[in-house]
């Protein structure tokens, strides 16, 4: 295993993992733009534009994009979220020239007016799906709750209304603003050719002209609030809850002790929230997770159950994330939430398309490259009291809350 | 690709597979037992995965707690279902915990506590999974048309009814493991990093002693519907489709995946580039092929809202009729690199090897190899494919929907 990494003229950085031994080669054109890039007026331009471009360039139509994706046998797709836009082909070392060549050239799309009309209507059905899936949109609403007026509680997906009055031009405006060489990192992982792959690079790349692209990120202020909507369509109570956490900046061993106590909380397995919702039937889920973002980070409680014990898992996660607050967490529980974490980061990292994301997002957030195993000591090296020090800084339960569903009234917890 | 199988039959019948990945230092397990849902009594639909949950709450000398401890000690990343014919066991770990890992769930398998008081818990737990299908619209879908379009048992969801749920006993539970939990019939599928002469000494060690016990299949009941809407109150309407076809073990089974490959596969296949691509009609649309040991179907799903539902139906019907016409040179060249990627993709996780070699001895008695695979796949041509299309046109087609109104069926359902 092996970096390697180089920068073009233009700004645009090419990092590479490089392992000889692995079947495949994992490809991505990390473009550092999302929802929190916006404005109200082009919200939802992120997401919209992952889509159209696939829709074709110059050289290319949309079929053409399509069929030689899939003539190289590729794993490819894209995904936006809040902050970043991925573009990413798993291929078999033959096809590193060609998916670098065709991710290249799709990343510089045509943007044509007719792709973009029949795309609206695939978008609006995306937007109504999600609609229909409980608890409806409430991921959105919560993160306006709790950072009011903040870029990070922008929705990826826009509003049915935004898309719909999205003109091309503000799209074309968006794309020229965000796509510079400066704000692309072009990561891979696997079986990688570094020394063809910066030539295959350059040659695509090398011409797009440079810009400056600058980012909002202000930490965004607490804020604690107990929400209820109500949804008689819903079947199941929905609990959504953000609380402060650690964000992208800080330091490696609060970003680690936060996953930590995130697993020993609320895990899927073997955690608090597991052992005292999930196991006794009251949750049909509960969890908690740790997300970061530049210069925010947060925390996320997701749980669900039938609404007649909505009362009391409202009382009961309430009176865990309180408990831990008060009185941290156990050395045992310390060391067992580090022999999950470890063993799922070995198992995943057995993918180069996994260790891809990891590898680019890392780099993109903080120009930064860890190896497996200097993650793994990392982690083996975060003690209890650290994790208890996290806890002190950004406390559980100070926190804002929403439930969705059929119940028209949740009383808050005590 | 050279891959080497080993395979040991215990002389209760309990088969073990195993597959060497020396690259990785995972290894992965997964328990086919024969348990399926197809064995629930018509008024105790759920009792196998109600079962299934209770077996996970304590085992040999660990209770409920212990055992998930235990688990999460050595890193084992564990997943339970229950399908039609299988009640499903697996896990994932560092290749050092393998022979602990299978020990723990050798405990379970045979030495189940099964605790009475913990079956109020056990049943809220599959409660919530029932209550929380209500949400899911298109899972739901899915579910009433595999119900539709296979006899009875065959097409059952393995979550069971609310009454049944709440009616079965713990007496009951324990019978039904007796009863159906047994060697002959259960495969082990090993993959990754392990020493095979000490996997086979292990696993004779832990089950050698397990008693044979005789069961026979469920009989099967007749078909009745081949349309069906469910009224609900969503922005989308739901359209699933299914037609038979033929299973795993048919010798023409690569002609018929093949075809549905066309159909459905990378983003250049007939339904996406006609349904999504060209009209916009929908987010998500695919068919995959679903094979069970003595029967299959083809299944496909699209999403859309309502206004566009009854155009989304008749395009999609209108290309599984076209596959009556054959499938171009083209298409299959794109087909065959996709799947030999896929191939060489699934070399990169024992999880998803330990699952497939199983499942390969439960369908042909036999193991396929990587290689073999890839030689069947080379082997398929438009001929081929088209000669065994030109005998089985996709026809007798189930369609169930799931929105606001009915859609007009008439296209090509006899």
């Amino acid at each position: 295993m092996e970096f390697r990494n180089h920068t073009l003229d233009n700004g645009l950085e090419i990092i590479a993992e490089c392992d000889d031994e692995a079947h495949t080669t994992a490809v991505g054109y990390f473009v550092k733009t999302g929802s929190r890039d916006e404005t109200d007026e082009i919200a939802g331009v992120s997401h919209f534009l992952e889509h159209m471009v696939f829709k074709g360039t110059p050289s290319r139509s949309a079929a053409d994009v399509n069929r030689e994706f899939d003539e190289m046998g590729a794993y490819y797709n894209a995904f936006t979220s809040e902050e970043n836009t991925v573009y990413y082909a798993a291929v078999l070392p033959e096809f590193q020239g060609r998916s670098i060549e065709l991710l290249a050239d799709i990343l510089r799309p045509s943007l044509r007016e007719d792709d973009f009309n029949t795309e609206k209507n695939v978008i609006l059905e995306e937007i109504q799906m999600y609609m229909d899936q409980p608890p409806f949109g409430a991921d959105d609403t919560i993160k306006a709750l709790h950072l009011p007026g903040h870029p990070l509680a922008r929705s990826v997906l826009g509003t049915a209304e935004t898309i719909t009055a999205l003109r091309p031009e503000a799209m074309r405006t968006y794309f020229e603003r965000q796509y510079s060489p400066r704000n692309i990192v072009v990561a891979t992982a696997g079986r990688v050719d570094f020394p063809a792959l910066v030539d295959q690079v350059a040659e695509r790349c090398g011409q797009w002209a440079p810009r400056d692209v600058s980012r909002e990120t202000s930490r965004a202020a607490s804020h604690s609030a107990f929400e209820v909507i109500t949804n008689s369509s819903a079947a199941q109570q929905y609990f959504l809850q953000l609380a402060n956490g650690p964000a992208a900046d800080d330091p490696l061993s609060e970003r680690f002790a936060a996953k930590l106590l995130a697993t020993v909380v609320g895990d899927d397995s073997g955690s608090r929230m597991y052992w005292d919702l999930v196991d006794t039937g009251l949750a049909e889920h509960a969890s908690l997770s740790h997300h970061e973002y530049d210069g925010t980070g947060m925390y996320m409680v997701y749980a669900s159950c039938d609404p007649s014990g909505a009362t009391d898992l409202a009382q009961r996660l309430s009176d865990i994330l309180r408990t831990v607050d008060r009185d941290g967490v156990t050395d045992e529980e310390v060391r067992l939430a580090k022999c999950k974490i470890k063993s799922r980061v070995v198992i995943g990292s057995e993918r180069p398309r996994n260790r891809l994301f990891y590898v680019g997002g890392n780099w993109l957030s903080r120009r930064e490259y860890r190896a497996l195993r200097e993650d793994l000591q990392s982690l083996d090296a975060i003690t209890r009291d650290q994790v208890n020090a996290v806890l002190e800084r950004f406390p559980l339960s100070e926190n804002t809350s929403l439930t969705v569903g059929p119940l028209a009234s949740v009383p808050r917890p005590s | 690709m050279t891959n080497t199988i080993h395979t040991h039959t215990l002389d209760n019948g309990l088969v073990l597979v195993a597959e060497p990945m020396m690259s990785l230092e995972s290894a992965a397990f997964t328990f086919l037992v024969p348990a399926g849902c197809c064995h629930d009594p018509a008024d105790r639909l759920g009792l196998g995965s109600f079962t299934c949950e209770m077996a996970l709450r304590g085992a040999g000398s660990r209770d409920s707690r212990r055992f998930v401890e235990d688990l999460e000690n050595l890193g084992v990343e564990h997943n339970e279902s229950v399908s039609v014919e299988h009640a499903s066991y697996s896990g994932a770990t560092l290749a050092s915990s393998l022979p602990a890992a299978i020990s723990i769930f050798a405990d379970l398998l045979r030495r189940p506590h099964l605790p009475p008081e913990q079956i109020e818990a056990g049943r809220m737990v599959v409660l919530q999974e029932v209550r929380g299908i209500e949400d899911e619209p298109a899972q739901k879908v899915m579910i009433e048309l595999r119900s539709q379009s296979y006899p009875d048992p065959w097409g059952r969801s393995s979550h069971g009814t609310q009454d049944a749920l709440m009616a079965i006993t713990i007496d009951e539970i324990r019978n039904h493991f007796a009863r159906l939990y047994r060697p002959g019939g259960t495969m082990l599928g090993v993959a990754g990093r392990f020493d095979w002469e000490q996997l086979k000494d292990h696993v004779e060690s832990l089950f050698g002693d397990w008693k044979p016990v005789e069961v026979e299949l469920p009989p099967e009941a007749v078909r009745a519907h081949k349309y069906a809407h469910i009224e609900y109150p969503s922005n989308q309407t739901q359209i699933g489709i299914a037609y038979p076809s033929i299973p795993y073990r048919d010798p023409d089974y690569f002609q018929a995946w093949g075809a549905v490959g066309v159909l459905s596969g990378g983003m250049s296949s007939r339904l996406f580039t006609e349904v999504r691509e060209r009209r916009g009609l929908c987010y998500s649309v695919y068919a995959s092929h679903h094979t069970q040991r003595d029967r299959a179907r083809v299944i496909c799903y699209a999403g859309t809202s309502t206004e566009r539902a009854q155009e989304t139906l008749d395009v999609t019907l209108g290309e599984l009729k076209a596959l009556a016409d054959g499938v171009q040179s083209h298409e299959l060249d794109r087909l065959k690199a996709r799947i030999k990627s896929g191939l060489i993709m699934q070399q990169e996780s024992s999880s998803s090897r330990s699952a497939a070699i199983a499942r390969d001895w439960y369908h042909l008695g036999r193991v396929r190899t990587l290689e073999e695979l890839g030689a069947l796949v080379d082997g398929l041509s438009c001929d081929s494919i088209n000669g065994y299309l030109s005998q089985s046109p996709p026809s007798d087609f189930t369609v169930v929907t799931l929105g606001p109104q009915p859609l007009e069926v008439s296209v090509g359902v006899s």
